[in-house]
C-alpha cells in the first residue's frame, strides 16, 4: 500500500493552450478511496493518466509511496490499472488475461496458478477461466478486469470509468461489488467519474475538478453540505443547487431544503412566494420548478424537491421558505463560498 | 419439407458448379502432365480422358532437361527473404504511422500507398541502372532488393487499417501491467493482428512467385531464373510449346501455395475484411 501525493502537477498538451491539468496538489490517505469527480474535459482521467505513467506531467511531481516517479515507466510504478473499456486482451483466455502481469513482471512460473486462483475466487470468476473475452458479459469482463488488476498486488489501483460501459441495472450490483472488493483488499484506490452518484456512494472523499482545477477535496458530505464555489454547488446533486443574486452575492439552497413555509419549525427562515409551473411526480418524491414572486428575486427560476405528503398544483403560488442555515453564499465574481451574510429580499 | 430439400438441391448444385469451376484448372494440369503429345494434338480424341497410355516422359523432360528444381529453389529462397524483409520494414512503420497523431499519419500512409501504384513497367528501366550500378545483375540479390520496393508500401497501407483497430488502451494496459513499449508491441500488437501479417505474408510470397517483368529484364543466366520466367522461357522454344512439361511444372509450382492457402483460409478472410472495414 501507498500514498499518492502530486505537487503543481499540470499537462498542457499544445503549447499556448490552457492545460488539461493545471497546478494540481493532492495526497490520498493510506488505504483511502478517492474519486476524481467532473464533467468530461475536466481533466480527470489525464490527471490518473499521469500518476499511471501514461502520460507525462508538463511540470510538476508525481510521487507514490514518498518517492518521486515522474521519470519510472508505468511498469516500475508498482500500480494497477482498470479502463473504461476494461482493455482485456482478446487474444488470451480469461486465464492468461489474469496471469498476464504476473508473467510481464517475471514472477516465477510456479507461483502462477495459485495467484490467478486466489485472485479469481476473490472475484468470483474461477469457472470463467478457459473462456475467451468475446465469450463474457459486461459484467463478467469487468471482474476479469479487477482480477487482472489485484494479482500482482499493486500498491495503488487506478480506475478509469469502469462502471460506465454497464446498463444501469448492472451498474448497481457492480458499484456494491466495487466497495466490497475495496473494503476487502484495503488497497489505496483512485477512481475516475463524471457520475455524482457514483462519487458520493464510492468515495472516502471527492476531487472535484474543472477544466483541469480542483475546485474542491473533501469528504462526499463536505462536497456537498460546503461547496467551495458554484461549480461544485451545481455539478454536485440532482437537481442541482438553486442560485439566486441579492446584493453581489450568490445565495444557494439545496432544492430538498425550499419547502412550504409551514413545514419549517425554526425562526429564522427566509420566505418567498413560489409560483409553480411544473410538477413531476417520481413516486417518492415531487420536483417542481417555478418562479420566485415579488422582492428583488422576483422572476428568478428555482427547483424545490419534496416528499410526497401535501399536493401540488402548477400555475399556483405557494408560500415556501429556506431555514437560514441552510443557505450557502458565493462571491458574484469569483463564485467562491463566501461567510453568511444578513440580505434584504424585499 | 419439400422447400428444404429444394433448398439443398440449390445449395448443392451451387457448391459443385464452384468445385468443378475452380478444380478444373488443376484436373487439366494433373491430365496434360500424364498425356502423350500423340493424345494431346488429337483433336478427335476427348481431351479429358486418356486415349494413350499415360507417359511419364513429360516429367522426365521438365526434370532432366531443364533447371526447374533450381529455379523453384530460387523462387522458394527469394519469396523467403523478400516476406522477411517486407514484415521486418512494413510492420513498425505501419504502427508507427497508425499510432502517429494528427493528420500527417494518415497523409503519409496515403503517399506510402500512392508509390505502389506505379507500374513495373515504368520502373525497370530505371531500376535495371540501379541494378548495374550496384553489380547485382543476372543474380537474384537483384530481386530481394527490388521487390520490397512494391510489397513494402501495400503492406503497410493494409497493416495500418489493422493497427488502428487496436484499441490504444490494450497498449496501455499491457505497460501498466508490466511490459515496455516495445514489448507491449510485440506480446499485444503483432498477436492481434496475426491475420493481417500472415495476409502480408500470402500477399508477398504471391507476388514473388508470379512477378514477370523484373524477374525477366534483370536475370538472363538459366541457372538463376525464378520459375515464372524459367518456365516459359525453356519450354517454349521458338513456336514449340512442351505443354506436357508446361502443365507438369505448373502444377509442382502451384500446389505448395495452394496448400498452405487453403491452410490458413479463415485467417485470410478475416484479414481482408477486418481491416478493410473500420471498427
Amino acid at each position: 500500500m501507498a500514498v499518492v501525493q502530486t505537487r503543481n502537477v499540470t499537462k498542457v498538451f499544445k503549447e499556448g493552450e490552457l492545460g488539461a491539468v493545471n497546478n494540481v496538489n493532492l495526497e490520498t490517505r493510506e488505504g483511502e478511496f478517492l474519486v476524481f469527480l467532473g464533467p468530461s474535459g475536466s481533466g480527470k482521467t489525464t490527471l490518473l493518466r499521469m500518476i499511471a505513467g501514461l502520460e507525462t506531467p508538463t511540470s510538476g511531481e508525481i510521487l507514490i509511496g514518498g518517492k518521486v516517479v515522474n521519470d519510472l515507466t508505468p511498469r516500475e510504478r508498482r500500480i494497477a490499472m482498470v479502463f473504461q473499456s476494461y482493455a482485456l486482451y482478446p487474444h488470451l483466455t480469461v486465464y492468461k488475461n489474469i496471469a498476464f502481469p504476473l508473467k510481464a513482471q517475471n514472477v516465477p512460473k510456479n507461483l502462477h496458478k495459485e495467484k490467478v486462483e486466489w485472485a479469481s475466487s476473490l472475484l468470483g470468476i474461477g469457472a470463467l477461466l478457459q473462456r475467451k473475452p468475446r465469450e463474457l458479459s459486461g459484467g463478467e469482463r469487468q471482474r476479469v478486469a479487477l482480477a487482472r488488476a489485484i494479482v500482482r498486488e499493486p500498491s495503488v489501483f487506478l480506475l478509469d470509468e469502469p462502471l460506465s460501459n454497464l446498463d444501469a441495472k448492472l451498474r448497481l450490483s457492480a458499484r456494491e461489488e466495487l466497495e466490497r472488493f475495496h473494503r476487502r483488499v484495503g488497497t489505496t484506490t483512485i477512481y475516475v467519474t463524471h457520475d455524482q452518484v457514483e462519487a458520493m456512494a464510492m468515495g472516502d472523499r471527492i476531487m472535484v475538478l474543472n477544466k483541469g482545477v480542483v475546485r474542491q477535496i473533501g469528504t462526499p458530505k463536505e462536497v456537498y453540505d460546503d461547496p467551495a464555489d458554484t461549480f461544485v454547488a451545481t455539478f454536485l446533486g440532482s437537481p442541482p443547487m438553486n442560485l439566486v443574486e441579492n446584493d453581489g452575492v450568490i445565495v444557494g439552497f439545496r432544492p430538498e431544503h425550499f419547502r412550504l413555509a409551514e413545514d419549517i419549525r425554526e425562526v429564522d427562515k427566509l420566505t418567498f412566494k413560489f409560483r409553480v409551473e411544473n410538477v413531476e411526480y417520481l413516486g417518492a418524491e415531487f420536483i417542481l420548478s417555478g418562479l420566485l414572486m415579488g422582492g428583488k428575486a422576483d422572476g428568478k427560476k428555482v427547483i424545490a424537491r419534496l416528499l410526497l405528503g401535501h399536493s401540488y398544483e402548477a400555475g399556483t403560488t405557494y408560500d415556501f421558505a429556506i431555514s437560514a442555515r441552510q443557505l450557502k453564499f458565493f462571491d458574484r465574481t469569483t463564485e467562491k463560498k463566501v461567510p453568511a451574510k444578513a440580505l434584504t429580499w424585499q | 419439407m419439400k422447400r428444404k430439400l429444394s433448398h439443398k438441391i440449390v445449395h448443392v448444385a451451387v457448391l459443385a458448379f464452384f468445385v468443378v469451376l475452380l478444380a478444373f484448372p488443376f484436373y487439366w494440369m494433373v491430365i496434360a502432365t500424364f498425356k502423350e503429345n500423340l493424345d494431346l494434338y488429337n483433336v478427335q480424341n476427348n481431351p479429358f480422358l486418356f486415349h494413350i497410355k499415360p507417359t511419364m516422359a513429360n516429367l522426365n523432360l521438365l526434370f532432366g532437361e531443364t533447371r526447374f528444381l533450381r529455379w523453384l529453389w530460387n523462387t522458394a529462397l527469394v519469396g523467403v527473404l523478400v516476406v522477411i524483409i517486407t514484415l521486418l520494414l512494413s510492420i513498425p512503420a505501419a504502427y508507427a504511422l497508425a499510432r502517429l497523431t494528427g493528420r500527417w499519419g494518415e497523409r503519409l500512409g496515403i503517399g506510402i500507398f500512392l508509390t505502389y501504384l506505379v507500374p513495373p513497367t515504368l520502373l525497370f528501366i530505371p531500376l535495371s541502372r540501379v541494378i548495374a550500378v550496384l553489380g547485382l545483375q543476372d543474380t537474384i540479390w537483384s530481386l530481394v532488393l527490388v521487390y520490397p520496393s512494391v510489397t513494402i508500401p501495400f503492406s503497410i497501407w493494409l497493416l495500418m487499417g489493422f493497427f488502428k483497430s487496436i484499441p490504444k488502451e490494450l497498449e496501455d494496459a499491457a505497460m501498466v501491467d508490466g511490459l515496455t513499449r516495445f514489448g507491449a508491441f510485440l506480446k499485444m500488437v503483432v498477436p492481434i493482428s496475426l491475420s493481417g501479417i500472415l495476409t502480408v505474408v500470402i500477399f508477398t510470397f504471391t507476388l514473388v512467385t508470379q512477378e514477370f517483368v523484373y524477374a525477366l529484364t534483370f536475370i538472363s543466366p538459366e541457372s538463376n531464373q525464378m520459375v515464372g520466367v524459367g518456365i516459359p522461357i525453356f519450354l517454349v522454344r521458338g513456336d514449340v510449346y512442351y505443354w506436357g512439361s508446361l502443365m507438369a511444372a505448373c502444377l509442382i509450382a502451384s500446389l505448395p501455395v495452394a496448400f498452405i492457402y487453403n491452410l490458413f483460409l479463415d485467417r485470410f478472410i478475416a484479414g481482408f475484411t477486418v481491416g478493410a472495414v473500420k471498427g
